[in-house]
């Protein structure tokens, strides 16, 4: 079902429970190393599409297809894969009780942990009951500590904020930040979980004018080294100059979708022809 | 009114060991009583928080939710005193308790009751917590009960310590209903000493008096800790003081 695609996406729909149909029935495929832009006028579901690939709003029908699994399946454990998909939001998000170092850190360190004890645990349960078996059962080969773990993920985090600029604000907290500098530590705090995908809902949308700018060249350097990325934007010249496919979400469903060129210069959908006589 | 004679009184009485030691334990119990009480109530009142914001789409976390609300409705709709007596003159009794602690049941109960307001004070502050916290915790393979922990319930702590402090404050005050179900707390103690040669009005200022004091510490206890906690939103300067400690470490 997956074979090439990231991420699969077969009749999603979203219903709220105010009975309100935002999707109705979407089909999406992302392939490895696609940078895919969502255009749309407010309310016409777009970041709800966004917010439906790591199941942060809970699909009502329909299935996403991503490392084998469908996810939008409520018995998938959907944790184990939001670790693979980062997320960046409109409003940064950044833990506001964690120094910047601690946001970067702490999910990796955890996890990593956490997968670590389980493997400890298993091996216990193995060496309990190879006591009763004639042929032993090997055990799971660890070879990494609790230590390593968090030294491998601090010098990780280092090098991220390094490649940012941003190095010297690794212990400060996020409300002395700007917000350029908030999104951009938002986006390398994704960026250590080392994910196949990234999903970005209108990163530059509450940003000052300003600071527009260095969110979407980190952006534009994410794309440059391959990185698969779906981007809910505004940024029209953003879209035209990185996206490999523009979509055009119109009430709950793709009305259009093509590369950027065609979009943009030859548009067919009335309604897409005026969303972007609106904003270009 | 002779107050040199009636200080004299009051001194006179409490020149005895025994009222010396009854005052003592009194303010002890008192503020042993406050104390765990809102210890046990702050444990209490999280996880019924918790349950209240949790999302309801099982049917196990809906049915908590009901026990939950039954508990806090009950526990805010009587007076401490009916709940101390019902526990000490009625349940223990009748579950066939002969020996009963009565501090250890005015423990449990301020506990008890203090976790039916703290929950209201904890489920504010959880509100209070930006929803994309939880969001971003989620989103980077989180799990639910892992991002309330590390991230939304510190912030939610933060924004309610004053209520907090103003409860523990509530607390103090109302230990001096321990009384009725035998327990010596600062309020029995002093009214003792009062009755022993009839002279009330010292022994009941100074009762005042230390109620006041133990109230301006808490006051100053809850200071201390709201400047803990608001390192988050601390000057940049300040807190990018180990900047070159922690670099060194990485490289």
């Amino acid at each position: 079902m997956t074979d090439g695609y990231v991420i699969s996406v077969k009749g999603l729909e979203k219903v709220f429970e105010d009975g309100n149909a935002v999707l109705r029935g979407v089909d999406l495929d992302i392939k490895y190393g696609e940078k895919v832009v969502i255009l749309g006028a407010s309310g016409s579901g777009k970041s709800t599409l966004l917010r439906c690939l790591n199941c942060m709003e809970d699909p009502t029908g329909g299935s996403i297809y991503f490392d084998g699994d469908d996810i939008a399946d409520m018995r998938i454990d959907i944790n184990k894969h939001r670790e693979n998909i980062g997320m960046v939001f409109q409003q940064f998000n950044l833990f506001n009780n964690k120094t910047v170092l601690e946001n970067i850190m702490m999910a990796p360190v955890h996890l990593g942990v956490k997968k670590l004890r389980k493997k400890k645990i298993k091996n216990a349960l193995i060496t309990f009951t190879n006591v009763f078996k004639k042929e032993k059962a090997p055990l799971i080969p660890i070879e990494t500590t609790e230590a390593k773990i968090k030294a491998e993920v601090k010098e990780n985090a280092y090098s991220l904020l390094r490649r940012i600029g941003l190095e010297e604000k690794a212990d400060v907290y996020p409300s002395t930040l700007s917000g350029g500098q908030k999104q951009r530590i938002a986006i390398v705090r994704a960026l250590a979980m080392d994910p196949k995908v990234m999903l970005f809902d209108e990163p530059t949308s509450a940003l000052d004018p300003e600071m527009v700018g260095e969110v979407l060249d980190l952006m534009k350097q994410l794309a440059n080294e391959g990185m698969t990325m779906v981007i809910v934007t505004h940024e029209m010249g953003f879209a035209r100059e990185v996206a490999d496919r523009v979509l055009f979400v119109d009430e709950g469903v793709i009305a259009e979708e093509g590369t950027p060129e065609e979009l943009f210069t030859n548009p067919k959908n009335p309604r897409l022809k005026d969303f972007l006589s609106k904003v270009l | 009114m002779n107050w040199g004679v009636k200080i004299e009184k009051f001194l006179s009485v409490m020149e005895e060991p025994y009222f010396r030691q009854l005052l003592i334990d009194g303010l002890i119990n008192t503020v042993k009583v406050a104390v765990m009480g809102l210890v046990i109530g702050i444990i209490i009142g999280t996880v019924i928080a918790i349950v209240k914001v949790a999302p309801k789409y099982k049917l196990i976390n809906r049915i908590l939710d009901k026990i939950c609300s039954v508990y806090v409705a009950v526990f805010r709709g009587t007076p401490m005193v009916v709940q101390l007596l019902l526990a000490y003159y009625v349940l223990l009794p009748s579950l066939g308790v002969k020996e009963v602690n009565s501090l250890m049941v005015g423990i449990v109960v301020f506990g008890m009751n203090s976790g039916a307001y703290v929950s209201e004070i904890m489920r504010g502050g959880l509100n209070s917590v930006d929803k994309g916290q939880m969001e971003a915790g989620r989103a980077l393979g989180l799990s639910y009960s892992t991002t309330m922990i590390k991230v939304v319930i510190p912030q939610a702590i933060k924004n309610i310590l004053p209520t907090l402090g103003n409860e523990f404050i509530t607390l103090i005050k109302e230990t001096s209903v321990l009384s009725f179900i035998t327990v010596y707390d600062l309020y029995t103690a002093l009214s003792t000493i009062g009755s022993k040669n009839y002279e009330k009005m010292v022994p009941y200022l100074v009762m005042a008096m230390i109620y006041i004091v133990l109230v301006l510490l808490i006051t100053l206890l809850v200071k201390i800790l709201e400047n803990a906690f608001a390192k988050s939103d601390r000057d940049k300067r300040e807190s990018g003081k180990n900047v070159k400690k922690n670099a060194k470490e990485a490289a």
